[in-house]
Parts: structure tokens; C-alpha cells; sequence
């Protein structure tokens, strides 16, 4: 069976304007809408466009958080997923945990690819595929804006800063996705009820023997510094005048 | 007791890239720094000189290698691991080789990795973003454990030179993966500055509406000399390439002058450009967010303002 395996993460929906919490113990998320990391749903709509073009039969999803990441799991699964994994706790998994516990998966599903965000919007540590490919001893390509499969090779072009770099990987790889890899689809009526029946597996953190302490401590949280509002000119006139002020120009 | 850093070097192969001169400057905001730079070449001589150069180094490391000539993850991971037991902390830059490189080489060592590092607090103790910028966080690791780090490079300063390090060559580690093969890079040329370094930088948005409108912001750009940006609508829709992109999942810049021209000032492209000193916005619309963050605004049509500013730059 070849199969896809897809990381999914539960976070602070995109839109929302993220507030530091009064007492710096961490970020208001109560009553804020959650969603699907962006980088995750671009994960998971590639492996669909895999298995639709006959190139892999099933796409896993898995997901490591406590009881409500089963909503993602699910939307997941209504967009398309075959299975969903999840693995419940209400710790916070930091990148290297959570590669830990996706290696355990993957030794379990043997994936001929594994495709994760190239960075979760919550903690921005763009760590984990990398990280997963380290412990894994299989290839990385990280950053995706196309992949390409050939037999057992794939194609990856990554968006690196000086422009477009294509690596060739041996499957199974890992890769993780860029902005611009596809587009999602939406996620139609009755694909949600038909998801309800999908099954959806629960682990717990014991059963599959990593550690998942904390090495890193959230001492404090504190909002950004703002930046003073600056002034309105009227045309390009004053603009220039006021660039030549500043000595800019 | 000293704390021993090794920096990864990065660079094209003739040139020290200015992010690990940053790297440098953070490196040395950690109490008893003795700072050491890795340089992975095919041959590192030129880069290695280079970096023995910058303030405040103590060692380059040269590790030749025909294989160098690209610096895949995959093969330089386990080569920092066989250095890495002198060393207890490993920092390379947050550009996309430095993060793609330094978490497989925090797996390797099972280490915890910092990405993002903005500020340095103590030994212990360093300050991050998260959440798009939203929210600065100070962390502290276990006293004595080992770190890897990625350098947030628009919160430092680059190294200054001067220094006179000592370059030591290092064999590289015989037995590497090839499951992983470098096929190409596509580079767009340009004569303009690195847009991740340049002082002054012009950035467009959607409402250029083409790739062809474009070009008015590259010739008021090469008249202030300046870098040309772009928010992520505007790569998306294919008026600008992927490597001009400002923003959270972009380039993190902080030049002396940005200005912004149609850009509706969503947090993802704000977050790439608060450390700008001077931020300049145009935009049609007089409730754009860009203009809370702007320190000069101008209301109004770009297509009509970008081609006068040019000429009034030019007669001044
Ligand atoms: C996970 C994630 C990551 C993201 N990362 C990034 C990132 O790194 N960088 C980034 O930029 N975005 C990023 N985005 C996208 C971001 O949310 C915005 O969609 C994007 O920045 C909008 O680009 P824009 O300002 O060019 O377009 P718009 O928001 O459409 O704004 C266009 C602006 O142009 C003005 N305008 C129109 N015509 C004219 C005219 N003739 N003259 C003057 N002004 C005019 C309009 O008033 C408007 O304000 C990300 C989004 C997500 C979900
Ligand atoms: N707790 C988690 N649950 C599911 N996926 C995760 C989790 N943590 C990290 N990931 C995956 O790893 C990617 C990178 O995350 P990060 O390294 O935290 O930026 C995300 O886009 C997810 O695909």
C-alpha cells in the first residue's frame, strides 16, 4: 500500500489578531476561532492530488493535542483523508517531542512520503519536518512549491531566498510545504457527514514511549513593541520634503 | 568558564553571506562567548578568510569538499553533529539555510532548538517571536544543556571587521547520505541590492495589478538604489518572483527606508518589515491598516505617484 502521511496541527485561526494575555502566561485563545494550520491544509491537499493522479492509494492524517484537535482531524478527513491519528494530551509538544512521536507513527505506517507545514502559525519554529526527516534517516525537502513524483524518486522545487532550488529525494522522503505549493479545496456538505464515518484512531503519549517533557521554558509573553504613528502628508511634494528632512534622500 | 559557539557559515561559495556576521553579534551577547565559525566549501579559502576576518571570532573551521559546492541539509547535518561535542551552543541564521539546516541538526544531537532568536538575555535566557510577532516571548533552557539556535538577522547588527581568527582545516566525515541530490538553482539575476540586506527598499503589492507595472517601482527603485520587495498577493499573482516576498513566511528585513506602495498592511507583511527605521506608505485607501505602522503616509494612486516621486527625486 502506498501510502501518504500528513501532519495536521490545531491553531489560533490566521485572521485573528493574536493578544498577549494581561498577565504574560501566554496568548488569549479563549473564545478564538481555531482552524487547520494554512501550511498543514496545503500538506494534506497535496497528498490528495498524489492519490487522485493514482500515484499513492491512502492518506493518513495525525494530529498531537488534546481532545478538540479531533475538529481538524475531522475537517481533514472531510477533505479528503483516508485515516486520521490521533495522539491526545494536553502537554505542550515542542517541535523535537513532536517529531518523536510522528517517527512512531511513521516506523508504524511505513509512508512513502511524509508531508508536513513548513511552519506551524502558532510557535513559527518551522523545526519539525526537518527535525522528523533527521530521526527518520531519510531525505528532506523543505520549503515546497512543487513536487514531482517518479518512481521511487521525487522532484521537490523549494523557495529558498536566493529563488527557486530543485532537489531530487529517494522515497520515502520528507517534505514540507510553501505557500504557493496548491490551493486547498473547500470542504463540501456531505463530505462532512461522510467523514463522520472515517476512522479516526487515539493514542495516548505513554503507549507510544517518548518523553515529551518540556525543555524549553514560555518564561513571559509580552506584546511587541508598537511603533509610534507617524504623519500624513498630503502629495509627493511634501513627501519628498519630508524624506529629505529625515536626510533619507 | 567559557561558553563555546560554532556558527555555520552561510555563503555562495566566494561569499561570506552578511546573515553570519549577525549570527556573530548574537553569539557574542552570550556571556564568556568564545566564537568559533564552521565553513562548509568546496573550497573554502576565500569564504574561510572572510570569516576569520569579523570581530570577535576566535576559530574558522574550513571543511573542504568537493560535495560542498551545495550545502544540502542531508549531508552537512551529521558533519556539525561530529563537531558539535566541543561546542555548546549551534547557531546559524534564520534565512531558508539556516532553517532548513539547524533543526536536522538538533534532531541528530537531541537537542532543543531556539528559531527566531531576537535578543540575548543571559545564558540561559533568550527573547523569540511567536504568533506572527504578535507575541515576544522570553525563554529560558536548562542551565549547561546544549542549544541550537536560528538568529532572527534583522535584530542584529552585522560583526564589524578587523578580526584576526585563526583558520584550522577539519576533514570532512567519510560515510554520507546521497539519498538526497542537488539538481538546480534558478536564480534571477539583478544588479540591485540583496533585498535582505539593503538599506533602502521599494515594495509592491496587488494593486500593481501586473508584472509589467512593476517596472515603475524597479526604476524608482534604481534611482534611490534600492532593493524591490513585494507582499505575498503580489508573488502569489505572479508580478513578482517568490524570493521578493516581505513578510512572515518571506524575508524579515529591516532597512532604513521601506516603502510601500498598494500594500494593505495585512500582520503576515507587517511582521517582515517592524524593525524598518523609516516606513513610507502610499495607498489609495485612507483606512489602510499600512497606515498605522507608517511613520510618512500619502493617500493616493500610485500610478501617479511612483512616476513623480521618481522625477522629483531625480531633480533633487
Ligand atoms: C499563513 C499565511 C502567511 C502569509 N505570509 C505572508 C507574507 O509573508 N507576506 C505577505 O505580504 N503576506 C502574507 N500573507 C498574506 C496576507 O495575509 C495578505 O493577504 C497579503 O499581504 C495582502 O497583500 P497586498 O497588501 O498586496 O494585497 P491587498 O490586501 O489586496 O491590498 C492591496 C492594497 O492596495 C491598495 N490599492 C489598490 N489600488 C491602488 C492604487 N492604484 N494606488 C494605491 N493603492 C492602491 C488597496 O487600497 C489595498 O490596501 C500570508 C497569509 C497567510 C494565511
Ligand atoms: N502538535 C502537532 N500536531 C500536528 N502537527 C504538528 C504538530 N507540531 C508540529 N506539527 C507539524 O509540523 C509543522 C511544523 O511545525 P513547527 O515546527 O512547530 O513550526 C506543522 O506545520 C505541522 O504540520
Amino acid at each position: 500500500m502506498k501510502r501518504i502521511f500528513v501532519t495536521i496541527k490545531r491553531v489560533v485561526d490566521y485572521n485573528v489578531r493574536v493578544r498577549v494575555k494581561p498577565d504574560g502566561t501566554g496568548v488569549v485563545t479563549d473564545g478564538v476561532k481555531m482552524s487547520i494550520n494554512p501550511f498543514d491544509e496545503i500538506a494534506l491537499e497535496e497528498a490528495l492530488r498524489i492519490r487522485e493522479k493514482g500515484l499513492a492509494d491512502e492518506v493518513v492524517v495525525a494530529t498531537i493535542g488534546p481532545a478538540d484537535c479531533q475538529q481538524q482531524l475531522r475537517t481533514a478527513l472531510a477533505m479528503g483523508a483516508d485515516r486520521a491519528l490521533h495522539v491526545q494530551t494536553d502537554a505542550t509538544v515542542e517541535p523535537l517531542a513532536a517529531a518523536k512521536l510522528f517517527l512512531k507513527l511513521v516506523e508504524k505506517e511505513q509512508p512513502m512520503l511524509a508531508i508536513l507545514g513548513k511552519q506551524a502559525i502558532d510557535d513559527d519554529a518551522s523545526q519539525t519536518g526537518q527535525m522528523l526527516a533527521a530521526l527518520w534517516g531519510r531525505p528532506q525537502a523543505t520549503f515546497a512549491s512543487k513536487v514531482e513524483l517518479d518512481g521511487d524518486k521525487a522532484r521537490v522545487t523549494r523557495e529558498v531566498d536566493a529563488g527557486l532550488e530543485t532537489l531530487e529525494v529517494d522515497l520515502p522522503a520528507v517534505i514540507t510545504t510553501d505557500l504557493r505549493l496548491n490551493e486547498p479545496r473547500y470542504v463540501k456538505l456531505p463530505d462532512i457527514m461522510k467523514a463522520k464515518k472515517k476512522p479516526l484512531e487515539t493514542l495516548d503519549v505513554a503507549s507510544l514511549g517518548v518523553d515529551v517533557t518540556e525543555r524549553v521554558k514560555l518564561v513571559k509573553f509580552e506584546p511587541p513593541a508598537q511603533r509610534q504613528k507617524g504623519v500624513m502628508v498630503k502629495d509627493v511634494q511634501e513627501l519628498v520634503d519630508a524624506l529629505r528632512t529625515r536626510g533619507l534622500v | 568558564m567559557s561558553h563555546k559557539i560554532l556558527i555555520i557559515a552561510e555563503h555562495d561559495g566566494q561569499k561570506l553571506n552578511l546573515s553570519t556576521a549577525k549570527c556573530v553579534t548574537c553569539a557574542r551577547a552570550i556571556p564568556d562567548a568564545e566564537v568559533s565559525i564552521a565553513v562548509f566549501a568546496a573550497d573554502g579559502a576565500a569564504v574561510a578568510a572572510q570569516a576569520a576576518a569579523l570581530a570577535g571570532v576566535h576559530q574558522v573551521l574550513r571543511i573542504d569538499d568537493a560535495s560542498h559546492a551545495q550545502l544540502l541539509a542531508a549531508r552537512i547535518a551529521p558533519q556539525v553533529v561530529a563537531l558539535a561535542t566541543d561546542y555548546q551552543y549551534l547557531l546559524g541564521p534564520s534565512t531558508t539555510f539556516g532553517k532548513d539546516l539547524m533543526p536536522r541538526i538538533a534532531a541528530l544531537l537531541d537537542a532543543p532548538q531556539l528559531s527566531d532568536v531576537m535578543a540575548v538575555e543571559s545564558a540561559t535566557r533568550f527573547r523569540r517571536p511567536m504568533y506572527a510577532g504578535n507575541a515576544i516571548v522570553s525563554v529560558e533552557i536548562p542551565a549547561g544543556s546544549k542549544l541550537v539556535a536560528t538568529v532572527r538577522t534583522a535584530s542584529f547588527e552585522a560583526a564589524a571587521g578587523g578580526g584576526t581568527a585563526t583558520v584550522s582545516s577539519v576533514a570532512p566525515t567519510a560515510a554520507l547520505p546521497d539519498h538526497t541530490r542537488f539538481v538546480s538553482l534558478s536564480a534571477a539575476k539583478s544588479d540591485r541590492p540583496d533585498l535582505q540586506t539593503a538599506a533602502r527598499v521599494v515594495s509592491g503589492g496587488r494593486a500593481l495589478a501586473s508584472a509589467d507595472n512593476f517596472k515603475i517601482l524597479y526604476a524608482l527603485a534604481d534611482k534611490l538604489g534600492a532593493a524591490v520587495g513585494a507582499s505575498r498577493a503580489a508573488v502569489d499573482a505572479g508580478y513578482a518572483a517568490n524570493d521578493m516576498q516581505v513578510g512572515q513566511t518571506g524575508k524579515i528585513i529591516a532597512p532604513e527606508l521601506y516603502l510601500a506602495f498598494g500594500i494593505s498592511g495585512a500582520i503576515q507583511h507587517l511582521t517582515g518589515i517592524k524593525d524598518a527605521r523609516t516606513i513610507v506608505a502610499v495607498n489609495k485607501d485612507a483606512e489602510a491598516p499600512i497606515f498605522e505602522v507608517a511613520d510618512i503616509g500619502l493617500v493616493g494612486d500610485l500610478f501617479q505617484i511612483v512616476p513623480e516621486l521618481e522625477k522629483q527625486l531625480a531633480g533633487g
